[in-house]
């Protein structure tokens, strides 16, 4: 019970840290960023190819979490400036996302070829320590240890800085904001460096936690975003958090007591059951439903 | 043909946009609607027009309790209406936009005869056309009725508006402000359009601020400010009531 | 005749692709982002293939029905609620929805879960998914200018404005969903006595963002653009197949990275696809 509450922590922690990115853009431009989970899987391969270089991974991470930013800088250059006004710009974002993330895989499949690549042997130390009555490799403990401490970062952040009070004005009315002396692209850029850079850190640490990383790691976590996002209510960053350790949890007891197969069953129909029957999610703001 | 409207209200989270509001409209007759801005006489359309519920009240057309349909199935009772911020289908042309108006009365088209390409389909389709072309010429329109309707000049899309509004034939008419950014030829037009189709038997309310046209084509007058009727009748004896007087001049109240 | 011999297979994706890629316009066309078309795709192919293995004597075009059928049955209890979710919400609950579709194909034994049903008797050919083309085609080509054509048009515009004209907006959209599900359910029946195999994998979120994009790129604004779209993107990594060779890149991620390429240029500079290109031209010309 204790090692089942324990593994889905660890898993629910890169749910998490994967869905506050994802909601923060959902929230300041109420666009899905069908791209995250390609930032995702670059910002691992950046961070793993760095560490084949002989880098330790205490560089490679940070690198390759602002890899991560600097990769969500151009994403939005690409995908979803150029769209900004336009009336379908919700669905039409959807799709541009869509298409640049198809890129970036293709690049990433180019460079790195389509199989399962791994970290170098010893990359992290490996230990196991004994908590209550289970246990944990020091690694998992590292991954909870960098979400939570991210997480609580991007909450200082936008709850108490001035650029987290901007991007709040941003995502309140963009016009507003803008009558209000707010420069909005540069905002919004600084959204999604925010953004994909956390994207970029669950990456890594997806990528280090189950030592496997290839060009195809992020479509799983892709949907399994969405369901997050959808419980803890779109927009809404504590939401996520909460929803995204909710669905590592709910994910380890289902495989622990209905079956394995079933363990990705659970977040479509916990993410489909949300959205008819409370749209808003847990702590969300955005009516899903029309007036 | 009456509308009639007893106690409605309606809060948007504490605030009473409508307050207590009872009025009627009857058949031929048109009814103004006025008060300073945010008095509620939108919301008041949207409540007639079922967009959304009142949270008091009954609203009745013909003694039947539309307060509860859907929208379209007021619109099928014989309500039709037009926007305050213009709702055009911005990507069809002025003509389909009155096609699409005309949907209640062409329930003699189902699909299947289109399918297989019967006679009486392509019949019934070219009257829809003439209809809508006819509309439009009604209100100035029909040498602009293959343009597409974002490309219009505001006052060109109030008139489509109010041509794909009348495509229906309603029984009753909702204008909200219709004559808004309009040049006073072309508002002249409307108020003589107005009269018109209330001639026809229809009923007409009409939100507007152009004091001087409401005067002149209102049988009867409410006015609203804060969510509540603070009086009625005609024309005469609205400008002349004090309690409107002092709203609009903003004191009291 | 030699050439269809030789090129059997991608003449018989290019429609296959097509009909998926209407199965997305149906809803798209009265403004609705549903992605649940990968789901209705394998109802319908697994409606289709237990048919043929379990009754061969029934005759193809009943089972091709059937394939339709089934989905469009589904459709109807899955829209209801769905429908009332706007934009990207509808997108995500219908994702969801094909997920568990494909889902529940991995578990059940009675399909033979993961592994899929093999040895589907060849009983497609060219000119049937050729036929199915047409008729799909055909019907949503009367639509437009129909009486229902006009709603739909209308509700994609602005669907508060059409429901106060009358229109019934959630039987239409209700409508679209299931002739969508029918669509993708022919398709997925076709499609699996042409391959001999079903298997969960080829219903993943893959399959129906392919179905997206080549309707996008074909252009969602006329009937006929999602089939150009999906010949388009069907043919064209065949033809450049060598191109990247010769450039030393491997085909499978310069097909992918074509691919992003032309969606992303579509969307942001040919709104409404490859359709709307002789138009543009004319436009210039003028």
């Amino acid at each position: 019970m204790a090692q089942q509450i324990l593994n889905g922590v660890f898993v629910g922690s890169i749910y998490a840290l994967f869905a506050v990115g994802y909601t923060l853009v959902f929230g300041v431009l109420d666009i899905l960023n069908l791209a995250h989970a390609a930032v995702f899987m670059l910002s691992a391969f950046a961070a793993l190819a760095l560490t084949e270089h002989g880098l330790s991974i205490w560089i490679a991470m940070p690198l390759g979490i602002l890899a991560g930013g600097v990769i969500g800088i151009v994403l939005e250059r690409l995908a979803f400036r150029p769209l900004r006004g336009r009336s379908d710009s919700n669905i039409s974002g959807l799709i541009s996302s869509l298409a640049v993330a198809t890129v970036f895989e293709a690049i990433a499949l180019q460079l790195f070829g389509p199989d399962i690549s791994r970290f170098p042997q010893g990359t992290f130390p490996d230990r196991t320590i004994a908590i209550g009555g289970a246990s944990a490799s020091l690694l998992q403990l590292c991954i909870v240890g960098i979400s939570v401490a991210l997480m609580a970062v991007l909450t200082f952040l936008l709850a108490r800085t001035r650029l987290g009070r901007r991007i709040r004005a941003v995502a309140e009315s963009p016009r507003a904001a803008r009558i209000l002396g707010v420069d909005v692209d540069k905002v919004i850029a600084l959204a999604f460096f925010i953004s994909s850079a956390l994207g970029g850190a669950a990456g890594i640490l997806f990528g280090l936690a189950f030592n496997s990383i290839s060009p195809d790691v992020g479509r799983s976590v892709e949907l399994k975003g969405l369901a997050v996002i959808i419980l803890g209510g779109m927009g809404s960053v504590p939401g996520a958090v909460i929803a995204g350790f909710a669905l590592g949890l709910i994910e380890v007891f289902t495989v622990a007591h209905v079956g394995s197969s079933y363990r990705d069953a659970i977040s479509f129909a916990v993410l489909f059951i949300v959205l008819i029957a409370r749209p808003r999610g847990l702590l969300g703001r955005a009516a899903a439903r029309e007036a | 043909m009456t509308l009639v409207l007893a106690n409605v209200s309606r809060s948007f989270g504490g605030v009473r946009a409508v307050d207590d509001a009872t009025f009627a409209v009857e058949s031929g007759e048109v009814h103004g609607l006025i008060g300073p801005n945010g008095a509620g006489k939108t919301t008041l359309l949207n409540l007639i027009s079922g967009l959304i519920p009142p949270t008091g009240g009954t609203i009745e057309l013909e003694g039947r309790r539309i307060d509860r349909l859907p929208p379209y199935r007021i619109a099928a009772l014989g309500v039709a209406r037009t926007y305050q911020n213009i709702r055009l289908f911005g990507g069809l042309s002025a003509a389909d936009n009155v096609v699409v108006g005309r949907h209640l009365k062409r329930r003699a088209a189902p699909f299947w005869r289109r399918l297989l390409m019967l006679p009486s389909a392509r019949r019934e389709e070219v009257r829809a056309r003439e209809a809508a072309e006819a509309g439009l010429a009604r209100v100035g329109m029909r040498e602009r009725a293959r343009s597409q309707a974002y490309g219009l000049s505001y006052g060109e899309q109030r008139r489509v508006e109010i041509a794909r509004a009348l495509a229906a034939e309603p029984k009753l008419v909702l204008l909200d402000e219709p004559t808004a950014g309009m040049n006073p030829n072309e508002a002249a037009a409307v108020a003589r359009l107005v009269r018109e189709v209330a001639g026809e038997g229809r009923a007409v309310l009409l939100i507007e601020h152009n004091v001087r046209l409401v005067m002149e084509v209102c049988d009867r007058i409410t006015v609203l400010n804060f969510g509540k009727v603070i009086a009625r009748g005609t024309p005469a004896e609205v400008a002349n009531d004090p309690a409107v007087i002092a709203a609009y001049l903003g004191d009291g109240a | 005749m030699d050439l269809l011999l030789a090129y059997e297979g991608l003449i018989a994706f290019v429609g296959i692709n097509g009909l998926l890629a209407l199965s997305i316009y149906a809803t798209l066309s009265c403004g609705q982002l549903s992605l649940a078309n990968a789901g209705f795709m394998a109802i319908g192919a697994y409606t289709g293939a237990l048919i043929t293995l379990h009754a061969p004597a029934v005759p193809f075009i009943v089972v091709l029905l059937a394939a339709a059928l089934a989905p469009s049955l589904v459709a109807v209890p899955l829209g209801l609620p769905v429908l009332r979710l706007r934009g990207v919400f509808l997108a995500i609950a219908t994702v969801g929805f094909g997920e568990v579709v494909r889902l529940v194909f991995v578990n059940w034994d009675f399909t033979n879960g993961a592994l899929g049903l093999v040895a589907i008797p060849q009983r497609t050919h060219v000119w049937t998914i050729y036929l199915a083309l047409a008729v799909a085609l055909y019907v949503l080509g009367r639509l437009r200018g129909s009486r229902a054509g006009y709603a739909l048009e209308a509700i994609r515009e602005d669907e508060t404005a059409a429901r106060t004209m009358g229109i019934q907006s959630t039987a239409y959209k209700l409508s679209m969903l299931v002739l969508g599900a029918a669509l993708a359910g022919l398709a997925g029946a076709l499609e699996a006595h042409f391959t001999f195999i079903v298997s969960p994998a080829g219903y993943g979120f893959g399959r129906v963002v392919d179905m997206l994009v080549q309707a996008v790129v074909g252009g969602a604004a006329v009937f006929y653009g999602p089939v150009i779209g999906a010949a388009f993107l069907t043919v064209l990594p065949e033809v450049l197949r060598e191109l990247g060779a010769r450039l030393g890149l491997s085909p499978g991620p310069f097909r992918l990275f074509l691919n992003g390429v032309i969606l992303l240029a579509v969307i942001l500079y040919l709104p409404s696809g490859l359709a709307s290109l002789p138009q543009r031209f004319r436009r210039r010309a003028a």
